[in-house]
């Protein structure tokens, strides 16, 4: 890729980008959240078009102005956001939309032999080691396995070059180790692999080479043998960068909330958490560790009034000991209690802010209802607004633009701000820092010790391990709806957690 | 050669901030260019001089006091039942019950005024028909959205088929308060009396009419932009898992929000009939619950903007009847001038929000070579 750039409207997001890209090597593509690593592979993959520069393959300029051109150059690209059909199979799915089988003999539309292309899948799976069932449907797939529908997508239309955009963001540690070793497959057979991540251990284990993006500029390029994550992370971010997180000891630490034999069942009946007991305690964070969808969102919720439970009991335990039940009470109600509870959800635009409103009115979402007249305050939330784009350095044009404008690290920014102008004496986080850079991932780090520091009582749902083991004081492991085990963050091991998150006879992934 | 590399002729690119100035000015001339349109189109199909047309459209609008004064109090009637869906809209409550709304106002103002007219004068009859008609109309709007609230109904079939059952309604009325028996129409209620009929103010029939749509247009500005109702009706409009998530009780909303949508139909229904028509048929709502949509989104649910829209197409609307007349053209030919502008001004939001970038000439590169 020569001199690539590509601007949207003000924004440039890529600026006479270079990379080379050889075959039979795996390349990790780093960058912090709107450095241009995906802008720069859809344009590679044929989903924009780039404003400047040119795309060689083999020494031959191409044009891509299409997701088809790029299959016709053998560019596959697998992104974050699965673009599958529910209620199709894996092989309709597969097939779905080519006019041509892999040897190029013309398919007449509705005439698609979904028998030889299930034959074809399992060869191809049996090469490079994937576990796909041709007829299984997309809707009773885990996300790891619609993963593999995807790769395997793109390797059937005959891919060499495959793209991958943040991969293992949605993938246990067991999952992510697997799909590794797939893509090792790939490069013994040949095949060239960009990874788009922002995980350094991950760029580590597998790629040959970095390629490092900062601000739509193309930083330059590392041997992985030859480098750390130390100086990777400066190079992504620009200036030395301490990679230790903080875990300051627990002071005055009391029950604040007391979570007793919680019973939580789906609207379609599906049982979501068995009998869950536990302590939040102030000053303390508490982690909650787990393959996901074993329950978290549903504790959380629960928690947050949002959920309506079978059985159980939510405790809040007052400053002077005395305890009072939240459950039956909406959001509002246990606000009037007097309980303050901050609560980052796990979607962020589509539960904690409303995408079409601007930062402004996001913050008004929790402070609207002050005052006795019937129109609102609208000067102090624009202030708050205000605060927390100085004070967290959210990027964006102005606090008048429209949060889903915003880049994923700086939405997270916006809605852990409000939820912490909440002042709360419970703060709930779920995958706080998933899609975020290392630099927006130690503030919102830094942000959850300091609320701790004030004597808050912190419920924090993760996915790394590394990051639950290094901030957590305790963590307590989810499987399959049911707690197997509450371990001393600063006594145990990534070995001995994960374990439990697939301890025996609750492993059913929901 | 042949390897040459080409770009693709046109690219669109989504635009990111957009100024005011660049919004207006984008829409001036997508309406410029309309009227040329038009005016190819009139020249060669009619042979007449496009711009004797214009001004006979013109004419129409503004060709005397008594037709300022009849655009006027169309313009008032189709931007209260804009106005009135502008809420539902904007909670994303596809409401195309309008009709029905109105039609519901009009058939509570003619119940009041056919059963209690001799029993009342207008102290009591205006009040009475007043209430009625906003009652009714308020219901026939909260229906589906109750059902939409508690079992999830889909809003769009429901407030549809309340239409039918309005019309079907004020058909079976109409043939109960049938005047003279057998012309199948109602006649004009309550002629000698004149019970139920609203006062003109200062001697302009239609002027309590403008008042009373400038006022509702005002306080439903305010009632979108400051009020926590407001608010809240635009979170549930773009987020119901955030509007659960701070608390806000969705179902009630959505009702609470319906039930000023049909107030607003209703309180319409009775200025037709009390205000102007003081008569009743099926056709009275006349379309505009649906014309309200497109005056309402065209405007983005902004009632200010509904102000410029409605007229736009009110003018249009009128201008058409006038050259129909005045050339002897069919009413159609009206209408479609009417369907070229309003393609073009619809059209022109796809310019507001895109670029449409063009093959760079390559003569640059060329000279590098």
């Amino acid at each position: 890729m020569r001199n690539i750039s590509k601007s949207f409207g003000s924004i440039q997001a890529n600026d006479k980008v270079n990379l080379d890209i050889y075959r039979g090597e795996i390349l990790s593509l780093l960058g912090e959240n709107g450095s241009g690593k995906t802008t720069l592979m859809n344009m590679l993959s044929g989903i924009y078009f780039p404003d400047e520069g040119e795309i060689l393959i083999d020494g031959e300029p191409v044009m891509i102005s299409s997701p088809k051109d790029a299959y016709d150059h053998g560019i596959g690209m697998i992104h974050q956001h699965f673009k599958l059909v529910n209620v199709f199979s894996a092989a309709q799915n597969i097939v779905l939309g080519m006019e041509t089988d892999p040897d190029g003999k013309h398919i007449s539309k509705g005439k698609m032999d979904i028998a030889a292309a299930s034959k074809r899948i399992r060869e191809i799976c049996d090469l490079y080691g994937f576990d796909v069932d041709p007829d299984q449907k997309v809707y009773d797939m885990s996300v790891s396995q619609k993963q593999t529908v995807e790769i395997v997508k793109v390797l059937f239309r005959g891919a060499d070059i495959l793209i991958l955009d943040e991969p293992t963001a949605v993938l246990t540690p067991q999952e992510t180790e697997k799909l590794f070793n797939v893509l090792r497959n790939m490069r013994a057979d040949g095949k060239t692999v960009v990874i788009i991540t922002h995980k350094l251990h991950e760029v580590e284990e597998i790629s040959d080479k970095v390629a490092v993006l900062r601000k739509g500029q193309f930083i330059g390029e590392l041997i992985t043998s030859e480098t750390n994550a130390q100086e990777m992370t400066n190079m992504m971010v620009g200036r030395q960068v301490e990679l230790n997180i903080d875990r300051p000891e627990p002071k005055d630490v009391k029950p604040r909330i007391e979570v007793k034999d919680l019973t939580v069942r789906s609207e379609d009946g599906i049982l979501k958490l068995d009998n869950v007991s536990f302590t939040a305690n102030t000053g303390e964070v508490l982690g909650i560790a787990g393959i996901s969808g074993c329950g978290q969102k549903e504790l959380l919720e629960a928690i947050a009034g949002l959920q309506p439970i079978e059985s159980g009991d939510v405790l809040y335990v007052n400053d002077d000991g005395s305890k009072e039940s939240l459950i039956g009470m909406d959001p509002i109600e246990i606000d009037r209690k007097g309980v303050s509870l901050a609560f980052v959800p796990e979607d962020r635009l589509g539960m904690g802010l409303v995408g079409d409103m601007n930062l402004a009115d996001n913050m008004m979402l929790r402070s609207y209802r002050h005052g006795s007249i019937p129109f609102t305050d609208r000067k102090t939330p624009r202030e708050l607004a205000e605060t927390i784009v100085d004070e967290l350095e959210v990027v964006t044009p102005s606090i008048d633009t429209q949060v889903r404008r915003l880049s994923g690290g700086n939405v997270q920014k916006v809605l852990v701000g409000r939820e912490i102008a909440l002042s709360p004496n419970v703060l709930m986080t779920a995958y706080a820092v998933r899609g975020l850079d290392i630099n927006a991932s130690y503030i919102i780090y830094d942000l959850i010790n300091q609320q701790k520091e004030r004597g808050v009582a912190v419920i924090f749902v993760g996915e790394d391990l590394d990051v639950l083991l290094e901030l957590c004081d305790r963590i307590l492991v989810l499987c399959g709806g049911k707690v197997s085990g509450i371990v001393d963050g600063r006594k145990t091991d990534k070995h001995s957690v994960g374990l439990l998150m697939t301890k025996v006879g609750g492993g059913e992934i929901g | 050669m042949d390897k040459t590399v080409k770009e693709p002729l046109i690219h669109i690119t989504k635009r990111r901030m957009v100024s005011k100035k660049r919004e207006w000015t984008v829409r001036i001339v997508s309406i410029l260019l309309a009227l040329i349109v038009c005016a190819i189109v009139t020249a060669v199909t009619t042979h007449l001089n496009p711009f004797a047309v214009y001004a006979s459209m013109w004419n129409g609008s503004f060709g005397s006091e008594r037709k300022m004064w009849v655009l006027a109090k169309e313009l008032a009637i189709l931007l209260m039942v804009s106005v009135a869906l502008a809420p539902s809209f904007k909670m994303k409550f596809w409401n195309l019950g309008g009709e029905g709304q109105v039609l519901a106002g009009v058939l509570a103002t003619a119940a009041c005024m056919v059963y209690l007219g001799d029993k009342m004068g207008n102290a009591g009859m205006i009040p009475l028909s007043l209430i009625s008609a906003i009652a009714l109309g308020a219901l026939w709007a909260f229906v589906p959205a109750f059902f939409k609230a508690k079992w999830n109904t889909n809003e769009t079939l429901f407030t549809l088929m309340m239409n039918y059952v309005g019309i079907q309604l004020v058909a079976y009325y109409i043939i109960k308060w049938e005047s003279p028996k057998g012309s199948g129409k109602v006649g004009i209620i309550n002629q000698n009396t004149q019970v139920g009929w609203l006062p003109s103010l200062g001697g302009k029939p239609y002027l309590l009419i403008v008042l009373v749509a400038v006022l509702v247009t005002v306080l439903m500005y305010i009632y979108l932009r400051y009020t926590k109702h407001g608010f809240e009706l635009s979170v549930v409009g773009d987020s119901q898992n955030t509007a659960k998530y701070v608390g806000i009780k969705v179902d009630r909303v959505i009702m609470r929000t319906l039930v000023l949508t049909g107030a607003i139909c209703g309180l319409t229904g009775w200025l037709m009939v009390a205000g102007t028509d003081h008569t009743i048929t099926t056709t009275l709502a006349g379309g505009r619950g649906f014309l309200g949509v497109l005056v309402a989104w065209l405007a983005h649910f902004n009632p200010i903007g509904m102000l410029l829209s409605g007229f736009l197409i009110v003018f249009m609307s009128r201008g058409a009847s006038e050259i129909s007349t005045a050339f002897g053209l069919n009413k159609a030919f009206g209408d479609i001038l009417t369907g070229i502008i309003l393609f073009f001004v619809i059209g022109s939001e796809f310019f507001i929000n895109y670029q449409i970038h063009f093959r760079k000439s390559h003569r640059k590169e060329a000279a590098d070579v």
